[in-house]
């Protein structure tokens, strides 16, 4: 199985957006990055100018690099990009809304989370299509997954293992909201929140994450102990979200892991601590509500 | 502008055709659909008979299998599509891919819908629909704005069909897994939001706290009226701010932008709550049929006197408005 750098989520400041892509080239046992801005088009000029440079630097380690799509696409201007995006890209792009997807057909694309994949119709029509990787919605079972791997082939699929989940998508932009501003006159308020701004229910229990436009969980999602069910499954990659923290020893783990130099329980207590912020879940994988975890080692009947 | 009213059993139905619906939208009694609630929606029999009695009385049925159907039971879905096909259904409301190609590869004459649990929000991802699968109409995402809609509505791709009353989500539909998060059954795999079976009720000192899952969604004082727990309406904590940080407790009124929705080019109104009971149906149908019958006569639009049926007596125009964002 190889491992993939999803697109970062949140709102980093410039220069330490750059700085995590040079270090991912140098250090990293990632195949494929995914890079471009996908939850906020006012974000997108931020990132414009040194994307050139991270993509040449994470192509020239060797990474397959790809550009990932808005997640939702209204404004004309949002419109413009996805086009301009699709006819320009110099890679393989990863469309997250059918918006895109509708000027990648017929050509080599990657169908990213975002696009609506329960079953193998749906799986098939888009390989027929063009798809050639396929990320599979984090919130579906086990059982999903293998099947629709096992029925298509001609094409890579993938699996959210590691970050916190993005489970919703909104017009209404949250952050903004929580500061008293509307989305237009955000003052990019979600810049201050790397792994975005914990939701606490009112027993003051953390319970979801927010990131501008997109609501995240606050657990991690964390595949480590259910790599072997992947790899029989026949998935081709699993995919790592980017936090703020180690993400090179995080990949490092995951490889490790992946290639069995650690076991699962050794590999997780070592993520514990690379990414302490956030308890881990598993339950999408195991048909249960998202939130819930199933420590490795503990194998239902 | 054709008035598109939901049922969720046959007495409902018909009080929706007797109050002036042009269309009637419904669902099997299975996770085909995507308000697939205990004791709601149409058996194959009660779905005969609701199409009988429609026609008899020059309304349409739009049959909802919306939900995405499940890998490897893919049979489920497809035996629900030649069945509404078979029974002579006027539209289908689809929103999976791979259930779109089956029904258009074998039934080229059926007209789709595009559900809102698509998503389809711009003019590319409508041309997608319409290219691939030549359907006829789309539910635009509650994300748009009026301009928005109209210039989806100018592009002339398909008709559009927009939500004008009834319950609001804050996140787009067919992309929300917050319940699934907290109850493993969501609205794309299972036509669940939130589930009441999932949902408890527990008195905390002075108060009643409601729970989704292992989450506590709201509490509220002995004096205060205790809303349903859907997770996106509920009060939380961020930072120094405490409250409904989504959304506060209202519903989708957009009665008074009849006018500029029909300027825009809106083909179709969709009145949201196939779970709601008969009384509430004749009244917001009879209300919108008397606002669209005054529009059409150049008058104003009549106060609906709605409040009373809407969530918390509170009313928004929710992203059709720009400033909701």
């Amino acid at each position: 199985m190889n491992l993939t750098l999803g697109p970062l989520l949140f709102n980093w400041e410039a220069a330490a957006w750059r700085d995590f892509y040079f270090r991912i080239a140098d250090e990293a046992p990632i195949d494929t990055v995914v890079l471009g801005e996908i939850v906020c088009s006012k974000r997108l000029p931020f990132f414009a100018e040194h994307l050139p440079v991270v993509l040449q630097r994470l192509a020239a380690a060797g990474k397959e690099v790809l550009l990932g799509s808005l997640v939702l696409v209204t404004l004309e201007r949002e419109q413009r990009h996805i086009a301009e995006l699709a006819a320009t890209s110099p890679v393989m792009v990863e469309a997250n809304d059918v918006s895109c997807l509708a000027h990648l057909i017929g050509r080599p694309h990657a169908i990213g989370p975002f696009i609506n994949v329960y079953n193998e119709s749906t799986a098939r029509f888009l390989a027929a299509r063009g798809a050639r990787r396929i990320c599979l919605p984090p919130e579906l079972p086990s059982a999903s997954i293998s099947a629709i791997a096992a029925a298509v082939d001609d094409v890579a699929f993938e699996v959210f293992a590691f970050g916190r989940i993005p489970l919703a998508i909104s017009a209404r932009c949250t952050h903004a909201r929580l500061h008293g501003l509307s989305k237009d006159n955000c003052r990019f308020v979600c810049e201050h929140d790397a792994d975005g701004l914990v939701l606490e229910t009112l027993d003051a229990e953390p319970f979801l994450a927010i990131n501008g436009v997109q609501t995240l969980s606050h657990r991690c999602a964390n595949l480590i102990d259910e790599l072997d069910d992947l790899d029989t499954m026949g998935i081709a990659a699993c995919r790592l979200s980017p936090q703020r923290c180690d993400m090179v020893a995080v990949s490092k783990i995951f490889r490790d892991a992946m290639d069995h130099r650690i076991d699962p329980i050794e590999a997780n207590a070592t993520l514990t601590q690379v990414f302490p912020i956030a308890p881990f879940s598993n339950g999408f994988f195991h048909g249960q509500p998202g939130a819930a975890y199933r420590e490795p080692g503990i194998r239902s009947g | 502008m054709e008035l598109i009213c939901p049922a969720g059993t046959p007495a409902a139905f018909r009080t929706a055709v007797d109050a002036g619906a042009d269309a009637v939208y419904c669902g099997f009694n299975d996770e085909t659909n995507a308000r697939n609630f205990p004791g709601l929606n149409f058996s194959r029999e009660e779905m005969r008979q609701a199409l009988a009695y429609a026609h008899a009385r020059g309304a349409r049925v739009l049959v909802a299998i919306n939900t995405f159907p499940r890998a490897s039971a893919e049979a489920a879905w497809r035996r629900a599509i030649d069945d509404a096909v078979g029974y002579g259904a006027d539209a289908l409301i689809l929103a999976d891919i791979g259930l779109m190609a089956y029904t258009a590869q074998k039934y080229p004459e059926q007209r789709l819908h595009v559900s809102v649990q698509a998503a389809a929000a711009s003019p590319a991802a409508i041309r997608f629909y319409v290219d691939a699968f030549a359907v006829r109409r789309v539910v635009l995402p509650r994300v748009l704005s009026v301009p928005e809609v109209a210039a989806i509505a100018r592009a002339g791709l398909c008709e559009t069909e927009v939500f004008i009353f009834g319950g609001l989500c804050v996140m787009e539909e067919g992309r929300c897994s917050l319940s699934s998060y907290c109850t493993g059954q969501s609205p794309n795999m299972n036509g669940v939001c939130s589930p009441a079976s999932h949902v408890t009720y527990q008195e905390q000192d002075e108060f009643l706290v409601s729970r989704l899952g292992d989450f506590t969604i709201n509490r509220f004082a002995k004096a205060e009226p205790a809303a349903y727990p859907t997770l996106c309406k509920g009060r939380f904590r961020a930072g120094t701010n405490t409250g409904y940080l989504f959304e506060d407790p209202v519903s989708l009124d957009a009665a008074a932008l009849l006018p500029a929705l029909r300027e825009a080019g809106v083909s179709a109104l969709k009145i949201e709550g196939r779970q709601r009971g008969r009384a509430y149906i004749d009244r917001v149908v009879r209300a919108f049929r008397r606002a669209l019958t005054a529009l059409d006569s150049g008058q104003a639009i009549p106060p609906g006197g709605l409040k009373a049926l809407t969530e918390g007596q509170a009313t928004t125009e929710g992203a059709y408005q720009k400033r909701w964002r």
